[in-house]
C-alpha cells in the first residue's frame, strides 16, 4: 500500500517513477504537454473540494512542457526532472506569481524573483503547475491556519492533511502533482507526509538554499520534497540541494547522488530506537505499525539497538521559544509599507503598522509573534530565549553522541494518525504537542525522511521517521527504501 | 519564570510587536500565552550552567561562514519592486504622517 493514494479515481495514469516518466518522454510514449493538461483536468475536478492549490501557473507550465517536448522530439538529452508536474508551497516565491504564504497580509503579492529551489527545479525541466495551500507563514500542524481555508486529506476528506505543508503532501497523495516542495521548521514536511501516506524529506539545515523562502524561523527553516516513493524524493533532493551564494547559511558540502545511494542494501546498518518516542501518548495502532517497520529492517539485516535520548521532552518548549522568537523578528517586515496588505484609513504611521498587521495576520500568527516578542523582551530574554538556546545545544549534542553508535534513528513521525478537521483547533497547546517527535531533529539541524509504514484499521496512513546525522541523507534514504520495500 | 501574564503585559508586548489586539481578542490571547508560558517553564528543570547557547546549528560541523567582497552588484528592478507597493510615487513608498509626540 506504500505510496498509493487510497481514494481517488485516477483518470490520469500516474507515472510509476520519475525515471519511468523520463523513459516515456524520451521514447515518445508521452508528451509533457499532454501530461500537464491532464493534471490540470484533475485539479479542476478535485481542487474545489480538497482546496490544495491556491493558484495555478498554466501559461508557465505549458511553455515549459512545450520546451521539454521539443528537446525530446530532437532526441536531445533530457534534464533530470523533464516534464515532471510539480507543485510549490506558497511560502516559496515564484517570480510574477501570487505568493501568499497562506496569509491575507500577502494577498495579491507577486514576487520580483524566484526562489533558488524553484529555479533549480525548472532548470531541471520540472513543469510548475501552481502554488500550494499551507498554514499561514508555515505556522501550524494541520493546514487549518491558512487564511484561504483548510486543505482536506485526500485519504479521508473529513480529516486534516497535517501541516504546515498540508497542500504539498495532499497534492502528491491525490495525484495532483508527481512531486512537490514543502518546508519543514518543526515537522511541517514529515508530519503531513505521514498523515497523507507519502514520502517527505527533511534535508540537513543548509543543504537546500533558503533564498526565496518567506522566512518563519531562520535557524530552523528547511525546504524539502514530497513524492510517492523514496527514490523519486531522493532524486528531487539531488536537484534542489547545493551551495547558493544568495544564502549565507547554505552549505558547500558536496551533493551526493542520493537516488543511487538509496539503492544500496542496509545489511549491517545500526538502527537506534529511542525509548522516549515509544512512551505515553503514542497511539497503539501507530506503535504496532512502526514495530512492524522495525521488524522489516531487522529482516533486511539491520542491527536494532535500543537507545535513550533523555532530553527529548524538553524539545517542544525549546522549539516554541526559539521558533517564535525568530518569527517575531522575521514577520516584523510585514507592515503595509512596501508590499502586501495595507489597512485603509490610518491617521498615523504607527496606526498603519498595527492595523495592517492586526487585520492581515491570523490568530495563530499573532499568538506566536506575541510569544516570541515576550521571550525576547527586556527582563525575560535570559529566562526564556537564552535558556532555550542552551537547551538546544544539549539536544543537538545528545543526537551527535547517539550517531557515534548508530547509523540511523527510527521513530514514529507522529504520535497519532490524521485527526479530524476542527478536533484540535480549540487548544493551541494540544496542537503544539502533536509535534513532539519532529521538533527534536529540527532543533539539532539533522536530516530525516518520513516514509509510509502501514496504516491503522480505519485505513489512516502511518509514517516512520528515519533520522540520520548532519549530511547523512544517503543513509536515511537507504533505510527508508528498506521500509518501503517491505510493503507494509 | 512562572509569571502570571496580565492583560497589561499583553498590551505592552503587542505594542512592541506593532499589533493592536481588539478587546475581544485580548482575554483569549492572555489565556493562551499564560498556558504556553506555564508549559515552557519546564525548561527550568534543566541545569544549563556553563552551556553555551546554540544559535546556529551550522557551527556544529566544520561550516565557516564566508563573506563576499564588498562590491556593488545589480539588485532588483526598481519598477517591478515599486509596482508591489500599496502606495508610491514610483520612487518613494508613501505612508501616513508620523505624528509628533
Amino acid at each position: 500500500m506504500a505510496g498509493e493514494a487510497h481514494t481517488v479515481e485516477s483518470f490520469v495514469e500516474r507515472p510509476k517513477t520519475l525515471s519511468a516518466l523520463r523513459a516515456d518522454l524520451m521514447e515518445g510514449r508521452t508528451k509533457a504537454a499532454d501530461l500537464a493538461v491532464s493534471y490540470y483536468e484533475q485539479i479542476e475536478k478535485k481542487n474545489p473540494h480538497l482546496n490544495i492549490y491556491l493558484s495555478l501557473t498554466k501559461e508557465r507550465a505549458l511553455e515549459q512542457a512545450a520546451r521539454i517536448d521539443e528537446l525530446a522530439a530532437k532526441g536531445d538529452p533530457l534534464p533530470a526532472l523533464a516534464g515532471v508536474p510539480v507543485g510549490i508551497k506558497d511560502v516559496l516565491v515564484v517570480q510574477g506569481v501570487p505568493s501568499t504564504a497562506g496569509s491575507k497580509i500577502l494577498k495579491g503579492y507577486r514576487p520580483p524573483y524566484n526562489a533558488t529551489a524553484v529555479a533549480k527545479l525548472e532548470a531541471g525541466g520540472a513543469v510548475l503547475l501552481g502554488k500550494l495551500n499551507c498554514d499561514e507563514f508555515a505556522m501550524g500542524s494541520s493546514n487549518e491556519n491558512s487564511a484561504y481555508g483548510p486543505v482536506r486529506n485526500p485519504v479521508d476528506p473529513e480529516r486534516v492533511p497535517g501541516g504546515s505543508s498540508g497542500g504539498s503532501a495532499a497534492a502528491v497523495a491525490a495525484n495532483l502533482a508527481v512531486a512537490t516542495l514543502g518546508t519543514d521548521t518543526g515537522g511541517s514536511v514529515r508530519q503531513p507526509a505521514s498523515f497523507c501516506g507519502v514520502v517527505g524529506v527533511l534535508p540537513t539545515y543548509g543543504r537546500v538554499s533558503r533564498y526565496g523562502l518567506i522566512a518563519f524561523a531562520s535557524s530552523l527553516d528547511r525546504i524539502g520534497p514530497f513524492a510517492t516513493n523514496v527514490r523519486d524524493a531522493a532524486t528531487v533532493l539531488g536537484v534542489i540541494a547545493g551551495h547558493d551564494a544568495n544564502d549565507a547559511t547554505s552549505s558547500p558540502a558536496p551533493v551526493e547522488d542520493y537516488a543511487a545511494e538509496s539503492d544500496r542494501p542496509v545489511e549491517g546498518l545500526r538502527i537506534g530506537v529511542p525509548a522516549e518516542y515509544f512512551a505515553e501518548g503514542l497511539d497503539g495502532e501507530v506503535r504496532a505499525a512502526i514495530e512492524k517497520g522495525i521488524d522489516a529492517l531487522k529482516g533486511a539485516g539491520c542491527v536494532i539497538k535500543p537507545i535513550s535520548l533523555p532530553h527529548t521532552k524538553y524539545a517542544i518548549p525549546t522549539y516554541y521559544l526559539v521558533a517564535t522568537a525568530e518569527a517575531s523578528a522575521n514577520l516584523a517586515r510585514f507592515d503595509g509599507v512596501r508590499y502586501g496588505y495595507r489597512s485603509p484609513q490610518s491617521d498615523t504611521l504607527s496606526d498603519m503598522y498595527s492595523h495592517s498587521r492586526d487585520e492581515g495576520f491570523g490568530a495563530e500568527v499573532k499568538r506566536r509573534i506575541l510569544l516570541g516578542t515576550y521571550a525576547l523582551s527586556a527582563g525575560y530574554y535570559d529566562a526564556y530565549y537564552r535558556k532555550a538556546q542552551q537547551v538546544r545545544r544539549l539536544l543537538a549534542e545528545e543526537f551527535l553522541r547517539a550517531f557515534a553508535h548508530v547509523d540511523a534513528i527510527v521513530t514514529p513521525t507522529s504520535p497519532v494518525p490524521a485527526f479530524k478537521l476542527g478536533e484540535k483547533t480549540g487548544d493551541p497547546l494540544a496542537m503544539y504537542l502533536a509535534d513532539i517527535y519532529t521538533v527534536t531533529a529540527s532543533l539539532a539541524g539533522i536530516c530525516g525522511v518520513s516514509v509510509p509504514c502501514g496504516a491503522t484499521q480505519a485505513g489512516l496512513p502511518v509514517g516512520m521517521q528515519v533520522l540520520a546525522k548532519h549530511f547523512g541523507e544517503s543513509t536515511a534514504f537507504r533505510v527508508a527504501r528498506a521500509v518501503e520495500a517491505a510493503g507494509l | 519564570m512562572t509569571q502570571n501574564v496580565t492583560v497589561q503585559d499583553v498590551e505592552r508586548v503587542a505594542e512592541l510587536a506593532h499589533l493592536k489586539l481588539t478587546p475581544e481578542e485580548m482575554p483569549r490571547m492572555s489565556a493562551d500565552l499564560n498556558a504556553i508560558l506555564d508549559y515552557v517553564a519546564e525548561l527550568n528543570e534543566l541545569d544549563t550552567a556553563g552551556v553555551e547557547p546554540l544559535a546556529q546549528v551550522s557551527e556544529l560541523g566544520d561550516f565557516v561562514s564566508v563573506q563576499r567582497a564588498d562590491e556593488l552588484r545589480p539588485s532588483l528592478d526598481r519598477a517591478t519592486v515599486m509596482a508591489q507597493a500599496p502606495e508610491s510615487d514610483g520612487a518613494f513608498f508613501k505612508v501616513p504622517k508620523v505624528i509628533e509626540r
